[in-house]
């Protein structure tokens, strides 16, 4: 580029995030004193209206030709900050992203000075590396319009209607025999008291007879390769294998019920100490009776403990199906960090039942917190209303069980309030349990190269942003793998998941990144050994000289570090640009050569 | 010139703040280290991060380039074996690492120096722990030779 680099930085606060640790005022100064900087101002959030209206302004006012935005990561916000500079008529990749925030006032909280003068070196190395950026073209790919749903719960069916409705070809695969997921396994949903066939049957009606959907039973997916728009998966079920082609992949494979250790609450030693789960198929059976009391036992299982660093390194190991049994089975005993978010209405919708089974009955719910959201308030009422009493106890001390003997449950807690023990007699002792995820589920991210959370679900690319992406393109993540959720909030995830997948195929094309190898042919000696180390195939051999076919290039940069003739460069993460920012770092002093 | 780097050696001695030079990898390390950031874990302040696609990225100049420079530490993170986003650009660093470290010392650095790390995107508690160990192992070692020549600070 012959246009001599006007580079403008916008220093964002990021509310107190940056700005109550970073000194933005004294960065934003040092940034305008830096070589190439045209204009530099900070903003309170860059990402707001507000905040890009002001990119926008600067940008024509000051005739910039690269921006540097610094605020948080760029694989969350750059694509935002890159579509602002493309409508202000910039080439997206003239834009830079400096990480000020994840990668230091989130880390030195502590120490601001430090942050300060961290966020003025990451700052001066985005600025160094944006001088020397050059504009791209995306290259476009096309998408298969077939989509591979894994699980046929409620969000998989959700997900696989909402698609096949909109003429979308649909692989539809369930590890069980059967359909329906952890739903068709309940009684009643809360808080409609519906059966849980009404919502399951017909979903399951539907995408058997569906003529877009391949419904197939006791089948998992054994592998995977390829890439946004063009996967190529792997079937393996009861007839053999199976290869398919897709275009988006979702993910709906779900989660499992925590089992309470044998003795938690002397659960496997006392027949009457059951879990909701078991009360709610008594219930379903008419087998409930008229018993005296009932008292439910919250949070069992869960908000408990926390996670190691060790179990964080396990998650995501390839090699490590026995080590996560190990864990799974360990984190049984202390239970899981999280708010299962489903027990308190699970617990207050059996009470209910058990109230209108057998009115008599005293159903007392003994808890630490109780959540019960939006309109679920009113549900929780109608429970006061119906004489369910709610007992709220000192957590960290767990309650006693023991038997007398006339063969009933004598529960000892602490109350909250009195701080006193109080005692219940009790024919049934029920346990709230959490969703926790499972090994299986963990594998299979571990082959979709999905990332873990610290809770074990599988993550989203973004928990505000993009709560139904992963950080793989065109595989998206619906129901309970990415964490407890109940039906309705199930058939949300799987709507939105469908959604997000049919906007790549409707599209039937998407960019790709620009960011591929190019050879410089002059340099060129046809050696090969970027044909050898690519694993895409991308680059080959024809008359002597390496040609890079860019559709197959993904851009990793493995033949650019490989080539004896440094003949091949990577777009927008060339050598120069990499070494500017090494240089604009340990020798701040030099960055006027920086673009010579 | 003698007069200036004992005057560098002494300061260096009173308060040695390492710089490292860290390349992560796009998907997993430098993800890992926005999750050590979301999750508010604290480490020392002494690590600059350079964002690259992969670690099979990284040539081996790059890395000679920066002790040049006068890092104190260099060091280049991806994804685990076997989870690398462009499916073996790891392996490939890995094979390359050993010759990185055969021609760091040829130079005269000592090979630990740099070091060759793999952290996830859910592993920010591994980043850093990482970085607190790897910033003391540095001051330990001390100023790099070519940081007290080259660009005392």
């Amino acid at each position: 580029m012959s246009e001599e680099p006007r580079v403008g930085v916008f220093i964002c606060h990021c509310g107190v995030n940056i700005g109550g640790v970073v000194n933005v005022p004294e960065v934003t100064e040092y940034a305008k004193k830096l070589p190439h900087v045209t204009y530099a101002e900070h903003n309170l959030y860059t990402c707001s209206e507000a905040g890009l209206a002001a990119i926008k302004k600067a940008m024509e006012e000051y005739n910039l030709n690269r921006v540097v935005v610094a605020s948080c990561t760029p694989r969350t916000h750059e694509p935002l900050f890159r579509a602002t500079c493309k409508e202000a008529g910039l080439n997206p990749y003239l834009f830079e992203m400096a990480n000020i925030r994840e990668h230091c006032s989130w880390v030195h909280m502590h120490e601001p000075e430090k942050a300060t003068e961290k966020a003025k070196d990451i700052i001066r190395m985005s600025v160094a590396k944006a001088a020397l950026l050059e504009p791209q073209t995306e290259p476009e790919v096309e998408v298969k319009e077939a989509s591979l749903v894994i699980g046929a719960g409620v969000a998989g069916m959700t997900a696989a209607l909402s698609m096949a409705n909109q003429g979308f070809k649909v692989y539809l695969i369930e590890k069980e025999k059967e359909p329906g997921g952890i739903t068709e396994k309940l009684y009643k949903l809360y808080p409609t008291l519906a059966d849980s066939s009404e919502v399951v049957e017909p979903l399951v009606k539907a995408v058997k007879s569906h003529k877009n959907i391949e419904f197939m039973t006791s089948t998992t997916l054994k592998d995977i390769s390829g890439y946004v728009g063009n996967f190529n998966s792997i079937l393996t079920g009861s007839e053999g294998e199976r290869e398919i082609n897709v275009g988006t992949i979702i993910v709906a494979s779900g989660a499992s019920n925590y089992t309470p250790p044998k003795g938690l609450y002397q659960y496997g030693v006392y027949d009457h100490v059951i879990t909701q789960r078991e009360l709610d198929e008594m219930v379903k059976k008419g087998e409930i009776g008229t018993p005296e009391r009932i008292v439910m036992i919250q949070c069992v299982g869960s908000r408990k403990g926390e996670i190691r660093p060790s179990e964080l390194e396990a998650f995501p190991k390839s090699d490590t199906a026995e080590l996560l049994r190990k864990i799974l089975k360990a984190r049984k005993e202390e239970g899981w960090p999280y708010c299962s978010r489903i027990c308190c209405m699970n617990a207050i919708k059996n009470a209910i039942l058990v109230k209108e089974a057998s009115p008599k009955t005293d159903v007392v719910i003994l808890f630490g917190d109780l959540r019960v959201y939006k309109e679920y308030e009113d549900f929780y009422r109608r429970a006061r209303d119906n004489e369910v009493r709610f007992v709220r106890h000192i957590e960290e001390v767990l309650p006693e069980i023991t038997q007398t003997p006339e063969d009933k449950l004598q529960v000892m807690a602490y109350d909250a309030l009195s701080g006193l023990e109080v005692n219940f007699l009790a024919d049934w002792v029920v346990l709230s349990t959490p969703l926790i995820p499972n090994k299986d589920e963990i594998m299979l991210a571990r082959m979709l190269k999905i990332p873990i959370s610290t809770d074990g679900f599988l993550m989203e690319a973004h928990l505000k942003l993009r709560p139904v992406d992963t950080n793989v393109d065109g595989v998206f993540i619906a129901g309970t793998v990415s964490g407890p959720k109940d039906v309705s909030e199930s058939i949300i995830s799987g709507e939105a998941a469908a959604a997000r997948a049919s906007i790549l195929m409707g599209n039937r094309k998407v960019r790709t990144d620009a960011i591929t190898a190019v050879v410089d042919e002059d340099q060129c000696i046809g050696c090969g050994l970027c044909e050898e180390i690519c694993p895409y195939g991308a680059p080959k051999i024809e008359d002597g000289k390496s040609k890079i076919r860019e559709i197959l290039c993904r851009g990793c940069g493995s033949c650019s570090a490989e080539c004896p003739r440094r003949a091949i460069t990577m777009r927008h993460f060339g050598d120069h640009q990499i070494l500017a920012q090494v240089k604009a770092l340990l020798i701040p002093e030099s960055l006027k050569e920086v673009g010579v | 010139m003698v007069k200036d780097i004992s005057e560098g050696e002494k300061r260096a001695a009173e308060e040695f703040e390492p710089m490292i030079a860290a390349f992560c990898c796009n998907w997993c390390s430098y993800a890992g280290a926005d999750l050590a950031g979301t999750s508010r874990f604290e480490y020392p302040p002494n690590i600059r991060i350079i964002r690259i696609m992969c670690t099979g990225r990284m040539d081996p100049t790059l890395v000679l380039e920066a002790l040049r420079m006068g890092a104190d530490g260099v060091l280049i993170a991806g994804c685990h074996p076997g989870d690398c986003h462009y499916q073996k650009g790891n392996y490939i660093m890995e094979k390359r690492f050993d010759y990185i470290k055969k021609a760091v010392k040829s130079i005269g650095i000592e090979p630990e120096r740099v070091r060759l790390e793999w952290v996830s995107a859910s592993e920010g508690g591994k980043w850093a722990a990482l970085v607190r160990e790897m910033t003391e192992q540095i001051k330990n070692l001390g100023p790099s030779p070519f940081r007290l020549t080259h660009n005392p600070r």
